[in-house]
């Protein structure tokens, strides 16, 4: 953490040098008020190279000071004479970088096996795609990869599919990310996917489950808007579809749906966060998961997931009146969150989309609802805005922990109530 | 005519958040964050020409400590008049907040001590890491966008601080700090974020102010 900030704080002051070979941080201990006023003299507009990371202040708290190897002699000179102690916290500045830099670049390194791949901080793109092939290779037998279109940006949209054989088995359909921003759900999808990989045949619910139905994620719903989020705005949510007749780029995946479509709660304007776009399915990552399942013909839960609020929710969205088995959709969530709770003792609210956040039209649940597919839920992850959508990385194998049961919970009500 | 709501719906909790949001402009601070735990429960009350009043019952959560848990009751008045919209919050805590002194005052030395004015970007970052030496400068934005949160707010927003973008000390001769802060607001209910300026005093025994904020 200490030398994370020294980098950071290096490249900051580094502008103007390209090298710190031999240069060195200084560790000093000032035993009193002159040594202290002695030190401050060293920090000054003059000797603009000769910087302190952290300044002489208080007695009994030690300074470092950052000294370039050409003032070495001169400030090790003046240390001596005054007898200010100090000692050399770091030898080779630069040679501390290049190894960061080293352990920086492998942890980047894309994993030959799914057991080495870090599930515990956050990945770009690229790095998910290569981990699925890998998913796909430890799991020959159980998990193959669907390509079901293309992004606007022509990059490939991918669905896991783990099955155990059966002919167009009852199905199960899982999405993480189609709001690019809320970088927790890519990283629970990835999770997830890898504990339902991993434990078939170990644990009998996933045992049970994958023995009678089928299960399909898209870890990436939306690979544009991740792949802006890394490149440039972090907060993207939308596609990243150019809309004719405005510099305003993007449609919101999650008002795009046949499904009240146009309704309260999603906008016709698009420079809005929430534009349902020119019609409903105009966005391809859209049509792709419409083609899919319909196509497919037997999928039996749709659950889509999102960030932050702690919610788990579902249709209707586009309107408060309650679905017609709202009594049943209500027990399953109150008992998901029940369970979600034991892990860790976080909270989640349930109930309908439209009374318990806000209406909203066109969602991906209520398409899914109004075509047959009972068991729709929207997930609405950690936290409550203390982070936001910035959830520290630290927080994705606790969330995604504490979520597998929730998810487990209505996979089982599923497999148990057939229809 | 006073009306039972819903913890879990929508109306309390974004009236709740508008409560806890005030109280952190009140009693939160570069030593202290405080996070809004439960909803215990809701009323709402329509006051005729006046404007909705919700009561809620509220648990706050120090984020140092999360069995730290603190009730509360907070009412939120939203106006019907055109002219003044900011929410009137009143509240109670029943109980105790935990002592922030020691992290207050240890940030206030180490600021003063600073030869240099803090230059900081991106609280938290794409991570969401915030290094632990600038925990502090993002409690005080958590804290000090309470303000512009609880000045902002109608019954139809939600809003959060989603990052701070840069912050900027100034120096001044008196006894307060001063930090002009760039941050982002999510607002859940057009989920649109929001850049906003605002200049921030704070001193451990006085709190935080925020004498100027303009919405970018």
């Amino acid at each position: 953490m200490k030398i994370l900030l020294a980098f950071s704080v290096l490249t900051a002051v580094a502008c103007s040098k390209k090298t710190f070979v031999g240069d060195q941080v200084l560790h000093i201990t000032p035993r009193d008020e002159e040594q202290i006023t002695l030190l401050r003299l060293l920090d000054d507009q003059t000797h603009p190279e000769v910087n302190y990371w952290r300044h002489p202040s208080i007695l009994g708290h030690p300074a470092d000071l950052l000294v370039p190897s050409s003032r070495l002699q001169e400030i090790k000179g003046f240390l001596d004479s005054h007898n200010i102690s100090y000692s050399t916290m770091i030898e080779d500045v630069q040679k501390l970088l290049d190894e960061e830099m080293k352990t920086m670049i492998k942890s980047r390194r894309t994993r030959s096996s799914t057991s080495t791949f870090d599930f515990g901080s956050y990945h770009t793109l690229d790095e998910i795609y290569d981990w699925m092939n890998t998913l796909v290779h430890d799991h020959p037998t159980l998990v193959s990869k669907v390509q079901i279109g293309q992004s606007y940006e022509s990059r490939p949209l991918y669905v896991l599919k783990f099955s155990t054989g059966g002919s167009n088995r009852s199905a199960i359909w899982l999405d993480t990310g189609i709001h690019s921003r809320e970088w927790i759900t890519q990283a629970v999808g990835v999770w997830t996917a890898n504990k339902i990989a991993t434990g078939y045949g170990q644990d009998p619910s996933i045992t049970a489950i994958l023995d009678s139905m089928d299960v399909f994620i898209e870890i990436i719903a939306n690979p544009d808007g991740f792949a802006f989020t890394h490149s440039t705005d972090r907060m993207w949510r939308k596609t990243r579809s150019i809309n004719a007749g405005s510099h305003c780029i993007g449609v919101d995946p999650n008002r795009n749906w046949d499904a009240g479509f146009g309704g309260s709660g999603s906008s016709s304007n698009p420079c809005s966060e929430l534009y349902r776009g020119p019609y409903a399915h105009s966005e391809g990552e859209v049509q792709a998961i419409v083609d899919f399942i319909c196509g497919h013909g037997n999928v039996k839960a749709v659950i889509s997931i999102h960030s932050y609020s702690q919610m788990l929710l579902f249709p209707y969205g586009y309107k408060t009146a309650p679905a017609p088995n709202h009594q049943e959709l209500n027990e399953l969530a109150k008992k998901a969150v029940s369970d979600l709770a034991t892990i860790f003792g976080t909270k989640y609210t349930y109930g309908s989309i439209a009374e318990t956040i806000y209406v909203a039209a066109g969602t991906t649940v209520d398409w899914a609802y109004k075509n047959g597919v009972k068991y729709s839920f929207t997930f609405e992850l950690r936290d409550t805005g203390h982070y936001g959508f910035l959830l520290p990385s630290n927080q994705i194998i606790p969330t995604a922990t504490e979520t597998w049961p929730a998810l487990l919970d209505i996979m089982i009500h599923v497999l148990e109530h057939p229809y | 005519a006073m009306e039972e709501l819903l913890p879990s719906h929508f109306p309390a909790s974004r009236a709740a958040a508008v409560a806890a949001a005030f109280i952190r402009y009140r009693h939160a601070g570069p030593g202290r964050g405080l996070a809004l735990g439960t909803i215990r429960r809701a009323h709402r009350e329509d006051i005729d020409a006046v404007g909705r009043k919700y009561h809620l019952e509220l648990v706050l959560e120090d984020i140092r400590d999360k069995d730290s848990a603190v009730n509360c009751t907070a009412e939120v008045l939203y106006p019907l008049d055109n002219k003044n919209t900011v929410p009137d919050v009143q509240f109670t805590l029943e109980g105790e907040l935990q002592n922030s002194d020691e992290a207050d005052d240890m940030f206030y030395n180490q600021i003063k001590s600073l030869d240099k004015e803090l230059v900081a970007r991106n609280i938290p970052d794409s991570q969401g890491n915030v290094s632990p030496e600038l925990e502090p400068i993002h409690l005080l934005a958590w804290a000090a966008s309470g303000y512009v949160i609880w000045q902002n707010s109608t019954e139809n927003t939600n809003f959060q601080l989603a990052q701070t973008k840069q912050v900027t000390q100034v120096k001044r001769s008196d006894e307060y700090l001063q930090f002009d802060y760039m941050i982002l607001l999510h607002e859940m209910v057009s989920q649109e974020i929001i850049p906003w300026q605002l200049t921030v005093l704070w001193h451990p025994r006085h709190g935080v102010q925020v004498p100027q904020d303009s919405r970018q």
